[in-house]
């Protein structure tokens, strides 16, 4: 069997040529064949996005685009050492470990959990030989809901990924950690990272996403995370992006959540040269409590973006959505927040802040909110502020005798604390408030 | 007494070239209670500011010397340190910042200045579990953010609350009475006479004599455009009171 290839591709074209592997793998289940079929026609119609496309307007993915195309094939033959990761952070938080290299996952330096009865949490090659019917109902089920032609990349070349199945009633005791490395050796060096996660009704789970990088090359992270959240699930995610500044970070997290699920979506965003997160929940059910969190730390000249689109199919929910950001340098932030309620959505309650702290007169922010509301009988709010640190507060705190450098960490610190504090899972919770507050310490120590 | 707390000598004030305080003269000594009134404008408000060290506002002439030091000198925090406190009119709302974590780092910054050991945690909790009652607030104030979603009367007894627990040598209330109902004042004035002592001394500064009905002054001094044109006694907020502003105001026009 030939794969029919868009015409924009050529048939010599490096994408093309890789995507053959998938074909040529006789492992390669023919509905995931198809799955990747379609994303990389999703990838091929639409392109890269440029600065014309609303939805990018304020994001110029073009160096991205200027990369050499090189998704990583293989899990590196030299293996980091244990020790070489031990710069990290939340590796004593979590006795579940996931590591995985370029989008490879690396046995040797993982630690899975002790088998529990209900729970299965493994790499997504391994699940896919255990429960490929579950996985065949789920994959690409949420990703679809946009034409994002990053997603549709990672659809066509993913390699690997963190998979979680929580069976109904069952709580998973560890939180699920997933280091991914990317090696940062090669420019344009790929991952197309997948994960998965599936729980059903009224289980609980917490899951950290902890990107990061051990080598400087302009590397691309792609990753895609899709969320199943039950009826009256707990789920909780956090995504913790530290890669090096030379390198590139795309992210489709796509959540759908049934009646009375709790959901948590925290998203920390320190490193990267241009980071984007494509958020999207649909709440799917009625009585659904979804908050949605974040936190980025820009200096230099990164670039950090978040696009949101909070879905509300059902009445009676809630979503809300924090980001607050601490810009420095040159660095710029985007932050798009789309709140789509449908007509059958009475009762919706929608609220959506982005707050941006200015630390230097050429950092810039772009920050829109967006509200389509068919339904009549809702509250939806939102706000935005950019500014200087509060002068007014600063002078408050030192007529109570705290010294000006003092007044501004406290000031800084507790900004950021909003977000921080948010996070349900102590340990990770803990280790967060340290590491942002370490960080805002060398910036102080810096200005 | 070797020297006054306080002493405000022919000071003159302003903000972008706009005259406020237009030679203002006050002496204060430890023990004493002083009430400053004046109608809006008078320069109130500007006076509680420049005490504090709040920047602001330009000197253009005076002297003010706080335990014979030259204050206009001193950041803010190095006056709070030396024990100056101002309660403000509208307190700052700080979300994110933790009560307790706030005032025990506002008041160990002023122990480690003075030469005393800081309070660990347990200290600092049993000090402020006292303090609390002298206002009156309930216990999960102190896990709250500093003011933040604080009702009105709730910021200004929270403003004593710190006041009692900092335990300053000179307090400057500034419109603390403004837009409290009656029980709210009560409470308020009623923790300020409790950390009343022989060797400090307050500076009320109010807009309405009701405040001076719970907070008994020693000296009342009359305050219009910049400087104080009468002081008395307890007496003359009664007959303020009574008479009005324009009742010394216009004496002063006539006068002048």
């Amino acid at each position: 069997m030939t794969i029919t290839m868009p015409d924009v591709i050529a048939d010599t074209d490096p994408r093309l040529t890789t995507f053959r592997r998938f074909e040529q793998d006789a492992a390669q289940p023919k509905w995931l064949l198809n799955i990747r079929k379609s994303g990389l026609a999703r990838f091929s119609e639409n392109g890269f996005p440029t600065l014309v496309h609303e939805d990018w307007r304020f994001t110029n993915v073009q160096p991205i685009a200027e990369l050499p195309f090189k998704p990583t094939t293989a899990l590196s033959a030299a293996l980091p050492s244990a020790k070489d990761l031990e710069r990290f952070h939340f590796l004593n938080t979590s006795k579940t470990l996931l590591v995985f290299l370029d989008g490879h996952f690396a046995p040797s330096l993982s630690t899975l959990p002790v088998p529990q009865k209900g729970v299965l949490i493994t790499n997504f090659k391994d699940a896919l030989t255990k429960v490929p019917e579950l996985i065949e109902s789920k994959l690409g089920k949420l990703s679809t809901i946009d034409a994002n032609a990053f997603t549709g990349l990672n659809t066509a070349y993913f390699e690997d990924g963190v998979f979680i199945h929580v069976a109904a009633n069952t709580a998973v005791e560890h939180a699920v950690h997933a280091l991914f490395v990317s090696t940062g050796r090669e420019p344009g060096a790929a991952a197309h990272t997948r994960n998965l996660v599936v729980a059903e009704t009224s289980s609980r789970v917490t899951y950290l996403e902890n990107y990061v990088s051990l080598g400087n090359a302009a590397t691309l992270t792609n990753a895609v995370s899709e969320f199943f959240a039950s009826d009256n699930s707990h789920v909780e995610h956090v995504k913790f992006q530290e890669e090096s500044t030379t390198a590139f970070h795309v992210a489709g997290l796509y959540s759908e959540s049934g009646r009375d699920a709790r959901v948590w979506s925290h998203s920390f965003a320190l490193g990267a040269r241009l980071s984007r997160n494509n958020i999207r929940a649909k709440l799917n059910g009625a009585g659904v409590q979804a908050i949605l969190n974040g936190l980025y730390l820009t200096h230099d000249k990164q670039l950090a973006d978040h696009h949101m689109f909070v879905e509300h199919a059902q009445p009676n929910c809630e979503s809300h959505e924090y980001f607050n950001g601490i810009l420095d340098d040159q660095s710029r932030a985007v932050f798009h927040g789309r709140i789509f309620v449908h007509q059958i959505a009475q009762k919706t309650d929608a609220k959506q802040t982005n707050k941006n702290l200015l630390l230097s007169d050429d950092a810039q922010v772009n920050t829109k909110p967006q509200l389509e509301i068919y339904a009549d009988d809702v509250k939806c709010t939102h706000g935005a502020t950019v500014g200087q640190m509060d002068e007014q507060a600063i002078f408050y705190l030192r007529a109570r005798g705290l010294p000006l450098e003092k007044a501004r960490r406290m000031l800084m610190h507790a900004f950021a604390g909003e977000i921080i504090e948010r996070v349900q899972h102590a340990a990770i919770r803990e280790e967060l408030d340290a590491i942002i507050w370490d960080r805002l310490e060398e910036k102080l120590a810096t200005t | 007494m070797s020297q006054p707390l306080l002493q405000i000598k022919n000071l003159h004030a302003g903000v972008e070239g706009r005259k406020i305080l237009k030679s203002l003269s006050l002496e204060m000594n430890a023990g004493e209670v002083h009430a400053i009134m004046g109608p809006n404008g008078s320069g109130k408000s500007t006076l509680a500011a420049i005490l504090a060290g709040r920047k602001d506002y330009e000197i253009t002439e005076g002297q003010i010397f706080y335990q014979g030091e030259d204050l206009l000198e001193l950041a803010p925090e190095e006056r709070a340190h030396k024990g100056l406190f101002l309660a403000f009119q509208y307190p700052i709302e700080i979300p994110g910042v933790n009560s307790t974590y706030f005032l025990k780092a506002a008041l160990n910054e002023k122990r480690k200045a003075n030469g005393q050991p800081e309070l660990d945690a347990m200290e600092f909790l049993t000090l402020v579990k006292e303090k609390m009652k002298i206002v009156d607030l309930p216990e999960d104030f102190l896990k709250r953010p500093v003011n933040a979603g604080f009702s009105g009367g709730e910021k200004k007894r929270n403003e004593i609350f710190q006041m009692a627990v900092l335990e300053p040598t000179l307090a400057v209330l500034d419109e603390t009475d403004s837009g409290l109902d009656i029980d709210a004042l009560r409470v308020v004035a009623g923790g300020v006479n409790k950390l009343k002592g022989p060797h400090n001394a307050q500076l009320v500064i109010t807009h309405y004599q009701r405040l001076l009905d719970y907070i008994v002054p020693d000296f009342v001094h009359v305050l219009s455009q910049g400087r104080i044109i009468k002081s008395g006694d307890k007496s003359l907020a009664l007959e303020l009171e009574e008479k009005g502003y324009d009742w010394i105001t216009k004496g002063e026009a006539v006068a002048a």
